[in-house]
């Protein structure tokens, strides 16, 4: 596998007056309890991960969790207190100031909850910003930001201002932003989470389709667990600063590593969550007739299961049987083991 | 018992009342003691005690310490007087060039730089005031007299009014749209034609560089107090004081440090104005939202561009309310600067209410107001344009307005030129008309007041000596009646019951400071003023507030007029009262009255209107009818933002009180007034000036902490 995109060693973040120091002292224990008799709130605690390119990481935890946190330190808006995180192999805490907003200025791009749009510039103008502090010349600019305002749907509002547009409407700019410089790295803070349901719902199928066409790679912070294992490739759960568990959406639901995480999945419908392949039996007697493949979920395959009696094929996208999928088994998955973990 | 076990604040605040009544009674007034006319003044008189402090002697009349305290500060102004001097006249020595004589010369650096600043603000006023007028010294700062003598065309001739009209119109058309370009037009030809447009043009010139200059340098430091802790420390202490120091006062040390003229009144205008601008760029950078902070930084926005590109356009609002303060304060000091030499409209107005010419005063109040609003609009219309980046725009359409100037500028001249032979014998109208040789309504307005006072003389006679005599002369007795110690038991307990011990010892260290000044009799002249004017101010804004919170159509053209009056000068507020009234205290209060229920009224109304509409929804759906509502709803969560509203009430109040001076009061502010004809007024000028500050001060201190506590317990901020 080629170098990750994003890197994090053992990142903290601490905020208080002698927080660098507690931290030397501390030598990487950190009890967020000492921390804050002394007076000092630990924001993240010891975070390693890497994100790999074209991958989405979803970063999910409730308010105060520090996922927004860490999501400032990767991007520098914050400075870590102690760790390295490595963009691209590049030690971003290096840098400096210079090189800092060359960074962002080509790489990065970023989503806020609140949309944090420019209440004095018009939807183009807003989208067009990142390009004109770059340097890129005005007509430039807004024909690029144009380009921008048709790949989110906003044709014929670019002209408003923010204040004139719902909150869907204000974040689609938001995402044109972000994405004006075509930026290789893309975060989003809580992009969905100041919407209504059903706008959010929309924007995620929006945003899934952007990714499918854009292959960024991505962290995204949510607090919304759905939310996470309908987008994530990843998804990494943190409470009080710690990552309690970072690991694809089935391996997290299928087995919780912590009572917390477990807590989450607890709820979630898990047949609209897992694939075939992430139940099924390498196992290949006594098979029947129907094929499913792996890569279904198991929801829209359930029922052409369950009426079979015998054991169905599961298949690989070049049609060959890689394993096999009880009907016993999806009842199982689905209905057993909700309360008291198999 | 029971109830005051209930209710201890009641019990606390009675017992502060009784113990004031019971020190008013216990201290009688000395014999000796009358309503003299300053307690440290330099008659050699056997009753008077006297001390030497610094070296300085201090001569005063000795009461009994709870009756009067001693003036303690009276060597206070003698002390900055003489500081300023050392100052200006023999502090830190330097070698300067002198072009004239070719020879190194010996001055003081502080003078130095006073002169060279003075050197430079003259140079922008006379720029601008010459391309509008014409005249020659512009061109002579860059050549010499010399040079002018051999090259007589080079003198400017100035603009036509004709082409300033019309480019004020074509600019707010621009700006704005057609209505305010009418405005404008009218503007501009209504000064001309009433023959005002050489002050008026000498006005705008002094506005034009106070006005940018003071923006600039209150953005400037408005950032840099919200860059830095220490520098917004270091500030914040000026600023208050500044903000409640009555314009007048900071006149006189100007007088001093930078002579006479309107180069002294550009730097004093700027002086005033710059610190509101500083106080709204703080609030409105501080507002900014931090994700929008983070949006800029991750655009890739540098500090530089941060600042100018995201955090200012931002925070637009309050910097443009900042503008608007900005404009206000240039014109009511453009007339108030008249007292120390500026030019223009202002001079013109004095000189009228001196001569007690309604009539011509109305005219000037009139060209000042309107110009006022003008400026203020075209700023406001400024601020809010937008780019338009759609349309390939042709050479003819990107220029349009250029080249429409470019044709008003051609005609303009001609129209002058032909002018030349139309006025032979006597003025050219086209070119410029000149001071008072328009039309003048003047006559009209002075036959119209004499005749009111003739018609209703004995009605208002009348109310005058009702007022004076039933009202104000008992309520003024009242107030000298307070022992000192009295007094200051009272606001100091106050401050401890509204707002625990720091409070009370703040607003303990302000009343020391007036009552050891040798002051404190015209101070309780200025407060019995004051309260008059704010108590019935408060009553008359908060009716009128309420009433017109009623209905969104009138509430709305309630803010919209006081927007109109904020931008009067507050001087202009003398012109109708003394037609009415003449010189009378009752003709200041009047003015004052006017001119502080502007406030009153606006924080009314938009206090009534920040009740959150859940809330109005809530009470509507339990069943309380209009009056119950506003009664348990609205005036209580209104009442925080209400009393803000009275804080800013103190100060307008106290500001047209010290204003009132000009026409013959007993206060603080006649003192004011005195010290800019004495040659060392500088030091008393400013003590008195800190003095009213204070007072303001103390009610501010007091009701801030008040809403802070309010709003803490309503969980509104």
């Amino acid at each position: 596998m080629s170098e990750p995109v994003i890197k994090c060693e053992n990142v903290y973040k601490i905020f208080g007056a002698n927080a660098q120091k507690m931290l030397q002292d501390s030598n990487g224990n950190v009890d967020a309890k000492v921390f804050q008799e002394n007076g000092c709130i630990v924001g993240v605690n010891n975070a390693s991960f890497e994100v790999a390119k074209g991958e989405m990481l979803v970063v999910m935890g409730l308010s105060g969790s520090g996922k927004s946190t860490l999501l400032r330190c990767i991007s520098r808006l914050t400075d870590a207190t102690g760790g390295k995180i490595f963009i691209e192999g590049q030690d971003l805490l290096q840098l400096n100031n210079k090189d800092l907003i060359d960074l962002r200025r080509n790489k990065m791009g970023m989503v806020f909850q609140s949309f944090a749009l420019l209440p004095h510039k018009t939807v183009v103008e807003n989208i067009a910003f990142p390009l004109q502090i770059k340097g890129v010349k005005t007509e430039d600019s807004i024909n690029k930001a144009m380009d921008m305002v048709k790949l989110v749907g906003l044709e014929g509002r670019e002209n408003y201002f923010p204040r004139e547009l719902s909150g869907g409407q204000q974040q689609r700019v938001g995402i044109a932003r972000s994405l004006a410089v075509e930026p290789d790295i893309w975060f989003l803070d809580e992009p969905f989470s100041a919407l209504d349901p059903l706008i959010r719902k929309e924007m995620q199928d929006e945003f899934l389709r952007l990714q499918d066409k854009l292959q960024k790679t991505i962290m995204f912070i949510t607090h919304d667990f759905d939310e996470a294992l309908k987008l994530a490739d990843r998804i990494a759960i943190m409470k009080d600063g710690i990552i309690e568990q970072l690991d694809t959406p089935a391996n997290i639901v299928l087995n919780p590593a912590t009572e917390y995480v477990r807590k989450f999945t607890e709820e979630v419908p898990r047949e609209k969550v897992l694939l075939i392949k992430d139940v099924m039996d390498t196992s290949k007697d006594n098979l029947g007739d129907l094929k499913v493949s792996q890569n279904e979920i198991i929801e829209n395959v359930a029922e052409k299961i369950l009426t079979q009696e015998k054991i169905v094929a599961v298949v690989d996208n070049n049609n060959e049987i890689i394993g096999s999928i009880n009907p016993t088994k999806i009842i199982n998955t689905v209905f057993g083991g909700r309360k008291n973990n198999n | 018992m029971e109830f005051l076990k209930k209710y201890p604040k009641t019990f606390q605040w009675l017992f502060l009342l009784i113990v004031f009544f019971a020190l008013c009674f216990a201290i009688d007034v000395p014999e000796t003691y009358k309503f003299i006319r300053g307690q440290a003044e330099f008659v050699k008189d056997p009753n008077q005690s006297s001390y030497v402090f610094l070296g300085k002697e201090v001569r005063y009349y000795a009461f009994d310490v709870f009756w009067r305290l001693p003036p303690l500060l009276g060597w206070l102004p003698i002390w900055i007087n003489d500081s300023l001097f050392f100052l200006m006249n023999e502090w830190m020595p330097i070698e300067v060039w002198n072009e004239d004589t070719q020879e190194f010369k010996s001055r003081p650096i502080v003078l130095q730089i006073s002169r060279n600043l003075t050197a430079f603000m003259t140079f922008l006023i006379e720029l601008i005031r010459e391309i509008l007028l014409g005249g020659l010294e512009t061109i002579v700062a860059f050549t010499s007299w010399d040079w002018i003598d051999k090259n007589p065309w080079a003198e400017l001739p100035g603009l036509p009014w004709t082409i300033v009209a019309a480019g004020a119109a074509l600019l707010s058309y621009k700006l704005s749209g057609k209505g305010l370009a009418l405005f404008a037009g009218l503007t501009m030809v209504y000064i001309s034609v009433f023959g005002q447009w050489k002050p008026s043009m000498q006005t705008l010139s002094f506005i034009l560089v106070a006005a940018p200059l003071s923006f600039i340098f209150g953005l400037g430091l408005g950032i840099a107090a919200f860059k830095s802790k220490r520098v917004e420390k270091a500030l914040y202490p000026i600023l208050l004081v500044m903000q409640t120091m009555p314009q007048y006062a900071v006149l006189v040390p100007a007088l001093v440090l930078f002579g006479v003229g309107d180069h002294a009144a550009v730097i004093i205008t700027m002086v005033v104005a710059i610190p509101p601008m500083i106080l709204l760029t703080l609030l409105g950078l501080r507002a900014v939202p931090p994700e929008v902070i983070e949006a800029g930084r991750m655009s890739g926005c540098n500090n530089f561009q941060l600042m100018f590109k995201v955090l200012i356009p931002t925070a637009r609002r309050d910097i443009l309310i900042g503008v608007n303060q900005v404009i206000m304060v240039c014109f009511s000091m453009a007339v108030i600067s008249a007292f120390i030499g500026a030019k223009g409209l202002g001079f013109n107005l004095l000189l009228a209410l001196n001569q007690l010419n309604i009539g011509l005063a109305l005219e000037a109040g009139l060209c000042i107001s309107l110009i006022a609003i003008l400026l203020d609009k075209m700023s406001l219309a400024w601020a809010n344009k937008q780019t338009d980046y759609f349309g390939n725009l042709t050479f003819y359409q990107r220029n349009k307005n250029l080249l429409f100037f470019g044709v008003i500028f051609i005609v303009g001249i001609i129209l002058a030129y032909i002018g030349t032979f139309l006025f032979k014998d006597t003025f050219n109208y086209l070119f410029e008309i000149p001071h008072n040789k328009g039309i003048s309504t003047a006559d009209f307005w002075n036959k119209g007041v004499d005749w009111i006072f003739e018609t209703f003389f004995v009605y208002i006679k009348a109310f005058n000596t009702w007022l004076i005599q039933d009202v104000l002369q008992p309520m003024r007795a009242l107030y000298l009646r307070m022992p000192a110690i009295a007094t200051i038991v009272l606001v100091v307990g106050a401050g401890y019951l509204i707002g625990g011990l720091r409070s009370a010892l703040v607003v303990c260290a302000l009343t020391l400071f007036i009552a050891f000044s040798p002051w404190w009799d015209r101070a309780l002249v200025t407060a019995y003023m004051a309260t008059f004017g704010v108590v019935v101010s408060c009553i008359i804004g908060f009716t009128v507030g309420t009433l017109c919170f009623q209905n969104k159509h009138s509430a709305n053209f309630m803010l919209g007029v006081c927007d109109i009056f904020q931008t009067f000068p507050s001087f202009v507020y003398l012109i109708p009262v003394m037609m009415l009234f003449g010189i009378t205290d009752t003709s200041v209060l009047i003015a004052v009255i006017v001119y502080a229920t502007i406030p009153a009224t606006r924080y009314t109304i938009e206090g009534l209107r920040s009740v959150p509409a859940g809330l109005h929804d809530a009470a509507t759906m339990s069943g309380v009818n209009k009056f119950q509502r506003l009664t348990k709803i609205e005036f209580p969560l209104a009442f925080p933002h209400m009393m803000l509203g009275i804080n800013q009430t103190i100060v307008f109040a106290l500001f047209m009180v010290i204003i009132g001076a000009f026409i013959g009061t007993e206060d603080l502010g006649q003192y004011i007034l005195k010290a800019l004809s004495d040659k060392k007024g500088a030091g008393i000028g400013l003590t008195l000036g800190i003095c009213v500050a204070f007072i303001a001060l103390i009610f501010d201190n007091l009701i801030r902490a008040y809403v802070q506590k309010r709003k803490k317990h309503l969980g509104i901020d």
